[in-house]
């Protein structure tokens, strides 16, 4: 299980790094935490013909919370995002997923851009960056644009990112007031891929009425789903309701199945992880999280 | 140090050198001018073979050689089978095993066809690219039962069918106990066993030295002697021209010892041929094709009793799938068929078994060996009794066990060493007991009550099992006082982890008052001793051992009598401790072990007829059969009612096996079976499609539990010596892993309530996804 | 392809070493088979087993799945600079030892480099907390309760 060959280039800066992939486009790859791409080379599953080391690019490593927003680099590995205790207060929702990825020596690796952009559907992070409503800068030597991260994931393993496109930043918008959150998810064992995941938000106002929800599953889909639950919104919140929310995803659901799971199952348990993150999210907005 | 150390957690002599990265393994072997090696594998389950094309591979720079089946010319022939089939009247044993390389036919993905050597893996990995197969492919022989209907594939053309044996034995009648029987419970059952999955997988250095004319293999082997006469054979030199050693080993559990694998010949062979050492390294890949499997069975099995739950008789009928070939012969279903008698009184017994040829990986013996698919039956079996006859399901177990005053037991069948199935000694009930009490069984229903009541589902599980260990042949030992004082032992057993290195040192220490600190072990180098067998079926410490202890013996006696020669005295005035022989309330004389080595060893002056120099032994060990442990599992767990999460709240082992040398291995021994007994149960699973092509071949979807799935464990012991050996020992290496499947199904039924919804479970492994299937279809059916 | 050549310079257990690497050789057989430090095993090769757990600038990570190229300018730490160079061994080290923390020993280079880092992190862990940190290092031998036993027993050691 050793890598087929290629040509490595250490990129000095972003823009080198964005000169070379316009330059090699498809048969170049952008390598980042390589958690997920090393593996795929040593099965000879993948093989870039040209790979393009972001590691030495450390200001694309960053963290920086606003009032409005707080803005992470693509290169900001998962160790340091579970080490930033003000990002973990502002996004409850990532504290409580990151455990759930993989192990410590892949987390202190592993980085948030590098995950988005291999786009696993099993994977957490895509699924929380939809549901928080994440907007994505792309960036290539002839520009950058800005995406919301739902329309980022365009299937298993694909993205919108363009050959010559880089992944440089995540925007988060803030939590609104009286928000709450909650994320689960079954796997096999801790750190495996997701059967089913579930992030969940409410918002509530002043009078315990919902007032915005957002519900994403992973797992159970080629990407991210939206599972919606916009039918909580203008009411207050009931078990009965929260049912009628996970039977109507579970109606709409058509996960994939795998060795380690049937369809059946992971529609059962995408549904079972709705009602209870919603149950936990609703009661996190109402008492805090 | 006049203390015994035999029964006291001795730390290990090993530990030093795996605690600082400077143990050998084979992977850390470099040689000057070294090559390495890579396989090509067939991608295809069944196929024949049209042509291979190697032509492009040797054009890349850097490769050396591409050897097909052709170029190995006369080399090339059908293993020998490693374990013949026991003599059993009336069995059929169709022999066919695998070549070092695929001839005519592939019959399972991962059958090697190429080997190419490079001058390094990444380039012999590229070179596998270069090679062009052709292949017209063939129906793949997948599913057991439709193995063996007429018109199925055949997995070896010059066989009517896919039969590769068929065995029966019984004891008494059971058709006439089934008759008078008030109940007769009949089942079907599905135990699958997976891969042993050693975190080091296995390899093989091979270096020829022309001049010498001399063969040096370094290999992960549980059998170095047996590969070193056998390669001898294979290469036409002579035994003492073959050096195997198989330096630390990283885990074997089993298929470590299948003889031989390809790459096993493959590499000694070329390395002659091309006058350079070579390395072959598995890959994981690799492994889940290359490395044997254990699989599944199916079991019609059927049990009759009588209304307040004695066992009348037992009929068991099964297939086995062993997978293209069958070189390690009858010994994983002879252990099924043997095992799922347990500890319990069966006066009618029938069972027999056909072991299926198909498309698959060679499934050979992985830690537990066939034992677990019987106690599966067994003790199912019991549980589906205890609950129609509404009995308790610990004292349908108790008034079933064998009487502790009727042993020797005789279960009037054959074993897998090809004795009479015979239990040594056993004293089950106490056994029982103690793990009724270790996981409160007592109280359990109301703590159960309780908790369903806090809306938690909490379940136990009991499971007893007898466990078949330290068969023979034999071991030996050489146990050598050298003139330092120190204490050098050698054994051709061989070792993958087990604390060889510090139980063997104890027994010797005991015998020669020396610390266990300055008694060196030299296992599995074929150079250092010259007989054995090989560490399997829970051998190690019973054969190995009591053959050191006899060595130690000797030893000690001619030191006593040097010692008494020396100080004119008699032998029972003198005291072996503290590293020299003194004599008694005489301070200050006394002579050093070492000393006494060096007189033996004289430069001037003659050794007396009929004495030996030095102060050493050899003796070896044979026992008449093998000495059977048991013991009783016992777990609670909790379950998520919907989606079958499962989590371990207490976990409780309670063993038999003999005379303990060191508790502290062999606590270690029982962790880890266990842990291996929890994959097997609920996460380890080889999933094959219908070509026979394997779904999960990673360590990310092939799932090992980790330090979150693996539970503490309470471990208590009875120790019943047994009468087979003059230390009293039985084995330990397996009995871990054996009833974690039943102790699983029937504590989950227990905690969802499963028997009283007509949900039964009759398969391992089980998984979250499975039983939410099972439950759901229930549900429709109600 | 012609080879993609590299000359790197690797701080490893305080050591400078300066190699000229193919760009695709992983950081595992650098360290192994270039070097010499053959301590670091390998188990998988594809990032799940742990058993090639080094510490890249001190945080654990798998050398598996890092190139030897990746490491130019880095500081790497393995097993065989865990000892002090007197002799002394690392608290765990010698936990490992008096709880039977290790059986076939293969796994037992990468836990250390594992949880040594855990614990400098974590000075006063819970057994779950252990266990989780463990859970990226497969042992096919001990069942694990030795390991979390020693890390406990390491730990408390540690603290004084």
């Amino acid at each position: 299980m050793k890598p087929a060959p290629f040509r490595y280039i250490a990129a000095t800066s972003l823009a080198h790094a964005l000169a070379l992939k316009a330059e090699h486009g498809d048969e170049a790859k952008f390598l980042a935490g390589g958690q997920s791409l090393m593996p795929t080379m040593n099965f000879r599953l993948a093989r870039p013909a040209v790979l393009i080391d972001l590691n030495g690019l450390d200001d694309l490593a960053f963290v920086r919370c606003g009032d409005d927003a707080t803005r992470i680099g693509a290169l900001t590995r998962y160790r340091a995002l579970e080490r930033d205790a003000g990002l973990l207060a502002r996004y409850p929702l990532i504290g409580e997923a990151l455990p759930e990825i993989a192990h410590p020596q892949i987390r202190n690796r592993g980085t948030l851009g590098g995950n988005l952009c291999h786009a696993d559907p099993a994977s957490e992070m895509p699924a929380l960056m939809v549901a928080l409503g994440a907007q994505l800068k792309l960036q290539s030597a002839s520009g950058a644009r800005w995406l919301a991260a739902s329309e980022f994931f365009l299937g298993g393993l694909t993205t919108a990112l363009a050959p010559d496109e880089m992944l440089v930043e995540i925007e988060l918008p803030a939590s609104p007031a009286r928000s709450g959150s909650c994320f689960m998810e079954v796997a096999r064992r801790r750190g495996d891929f997701a059967i089913a995941g579930v992030a969940a938000m409410v918002t509530l106002d002043g009078d315990d009425i919902c007032s915005n929800v957002r519900l994403v599953l992973c797992g159970v889909g080629e990407m991210p789903v939206d599972a919606g639950a916009d039918a909580l919104i203008g009411q207050a919140i009931t078990d009965a309701a929260i049912c009628d929310v996970a039977a109507a995803a579970r109606a709409l659901l058509d996960p994939p199945g795998s060795v380690h799971a049937t369809a059946d199952y992971q529609r059962h348990v995408a549904g079972v992880l709705i009602e209870r993150t919603l149950t936990t999210a609703h009661l996190r907005a109402r008492h805090g999280q | 140090m006049s203390t015994r150390t035999l029964g006291e957690p001795v730390k290990r002599n090993e530990d030093r050198k795996l605690l600082t990265g400077q143990a050998l393994f084979v992977d850390d072997v470099e040689l000057p001018g070294m090559l390495h090696a890579a396989l090509l594998r067939s991608q295809v389950a069944h196929a024949r073979i049209v042509r291979i094309d190697v032509s492009r591979a040797l054009q890349r720079p850097g490769v050396i050689a591409a050897y097909t089946a052709e170029d190995l010319g006369a080399f090339w022939r059908p293993n020998a089978v490693v374990v013949p089939p026991p003599p059993i009247p009336g069995s059929i044993f169709n022999a066919r095993t695998h070549g070092p390389l695929a001839k005519g036919k592939v019959r399972h993905v991962g059958e090697p066809l190429v080997i190419v050597i490079a001058e390094s893996r990444y380039i012999a990995e590229d070179a596998l690219d270069d090679i062009d197969v052709e292949f017209e492919q063939l129906d793949a022989v997948v599913d057991l039962e439709a193995a063996l209907r007429p018109g199925s594939a055949l997995v070896h053309d010059d066989l009517d069918s896919n039969v590769a044996a068929h065995v029966r034995q019984s004891k008494g009648n059971y058709a006439a106990a089934a008759a008078r029987a008030d109940r007769v419970i009949k089942r079907r059952f599905h135990y699958e066993h997976g891969i042993s999955s050693p975190i080091e997988t296995r390899g093989v250095v091979a270096q020829w030295d022309a001049r010498a004319g001399q063969m040096t293999v370094w290999d992960t082997t549980q059998a170095p002697v047996f590969m070193r006469n056998g390669l001898a054979a294979m290469l036409g030199l002579n035994e003492r021209n073959v050096r195997v050693i198989a330096p630390f080993v990283g885990g074997g559990f089993g298929p470590k010892i299948m003889i031989f694998y390809p790459e096993e010949l493959l590499l000694p062979w070329a390395a002659m041929r091309l006058n350079r050492p070579i390395k072959w390294i598995e890959d994981r890949l690799e492994h889940f094709f290359a490395t044997t499997h254990e699989r599944g069975q199916i079991h019609d099995s059927e049990m009759a009793l009588s209304k307040d739950g004695r066992i009348l008789g037992v009929k068991d009928v099964f297939l086995h799938d062993g997978g293209a070939y069958d070189p390690y012969g009858l010994t994983v279903p002879i252990n099924s068929q043997c095992t799922l008698l347990g500890p319990y009184v069966v006066p009618n017994y029938d069972s027999t078994f056909t072991q299926v040829f198909t498309n698959l990986p060679i499934v050979t013996p992985y830690r537990g060996a066939g034992r677990q698919h019987g106690v599966f039956v067994m003790e199912r079996l019991l549980d589906l009794a205890a609950h129609e006859l509404g009995l308790d399901r610990a004292e349908i177990r108790r008034i079933n066990l064998i009487p502790a005053d009727v042993f020797p037991y005789n279960n009037e069948i054959i074993y897998q060493d090809f004795a009479p199935l015979s239990y040594d000694s056993g004293n089950y009930e106490p056994v029982l007991d103690m793990a009724l009490e270790a996981i409160g069984y007592a109280g359990f229903k109301a703590e159960q009550a309780l908790a369903r009541a806090q809306g938690r589902h909490i379940g136990l599980g009991l499971a007893c099992y007898v466990e078949g260990t330290g068969i023979g042949p034999y071991e030996g030992a050489k146990v050598q006082v050298q003139s330092n004082g120190k204490v050098s032992i050698a054994t051709g057993i061989g070792t993958q982890g087990q604390g060889h290195f510090t139980v063997f040192a104890q027994i010797a220490a005991d015998q020669l008052g020396i610390a266990v600190s300055d008694i060196e072990v030299v296992t599995g180098d074929t150079d250092q001793f010259y007989w054995g067998a090989g560490t399997f079926a829970s051998r190690g410490a019973v054969v190995a051992g009591n053959a050191v202890n006899e060595a130690a013996k000797v030893v000690r006696q001619k030191a006593l009598k040097l010692a008494s020669d020396l100080f004119e005295c008699s032998e029972d005035d003198l005291v072996v401790a503290d590293g020299r022989i003194s004599l008694v309330g005489v301070p200050g004389k006394f002579v050093t072990m070492g000393d006494l080595a060096a007189s033996a060893n004289p430069m001037r002056g003659a050794v007396k007829p009929g004495t030996e120099p030095g102060l050493e032994s050899t003796q070896y060990f044979g026992p008449p059969s093998g000495a059977t442990a048991n013991g009783v599992h016992a777990m609670i767990v909790e379950m998520d009612p919907r989606t079958f999460d499962l989590k371990i709240l207490k976990y409780v082992v309670v063993h038999d096996c003999g005379t303990v040398l060191n508790p502290m291995i062999l606590a270690g021994q029982i962790q880890g079976g266990v842990a291996q007994g929890i994959g097997n149960a609920f996460y380890e699973k080889l999933c094959f499609d219908d070509q026979g092509q394997l779904l999960n071949a990673s360590l990310a979807d092939y799932l090992l539990p980790t330090a979150l799935e693996v539970p503490r464990m309470e471990l208590s012991h009875t120790v019943t010596p047994s009468p087979l050996n003059p230390m009293g020992i039985k084995g330990a290496g397996e009995a871990g892993a054996i009833p974690v499947g039943p102790l699983f199904a029937q504590a989950i039924e227990d905690a969802l309530d499963l028997p009283s919804r007509g949900i039964e479970l009759l398969e391992i492994p089980l998984s979250p996804s499975r039983l939410y299937e099972l439950t759901r279809k229930a549900g429709e059916r109600e | 392809m012609d080879n993609d050549l590299h000359d790197i310079t690797v701080t490893v257990n305080g050591v400078s070493y300066a190699r000229r690497v193919e760009s695709r050789m992983l950081l595992s057989d650098f360290l192994r088979h270039e070097l010499g430090l053959a301590g670091t095993h390998v188990g998988c090769e594809h990032g799940v087993c742990g058993a090639c757990t080094i510490q890249l600038d001190g945080e654990p990570v798998r050398s598996c799945l890092l190139l030897a190229v990746q490491a130019n300018q880095h500081a790497i730490a393995t097993i065989e600079g865990l000892t002090d160079p007197d002799g002394a061994w690392h608290p765990l080290q010698q936990a490992m030892h008096d709880h039977h923390g290790l059986q076939c020993g293969y796994c037992t280079p990468g836990v250390l480099m594992t949880m040594t880092a855990f614990l400098d992190e974590h000075p006063s862990p819970s057994e779950h907390k252990v266990r989780e940190a463990l859970s990226g290092n497969l042992c096919r031998c001990t069942g694990y309760q030795n390991i979390v036993d020693a890390v406990l027993a390491a730990s408390a050691k540690m603290r004084g």
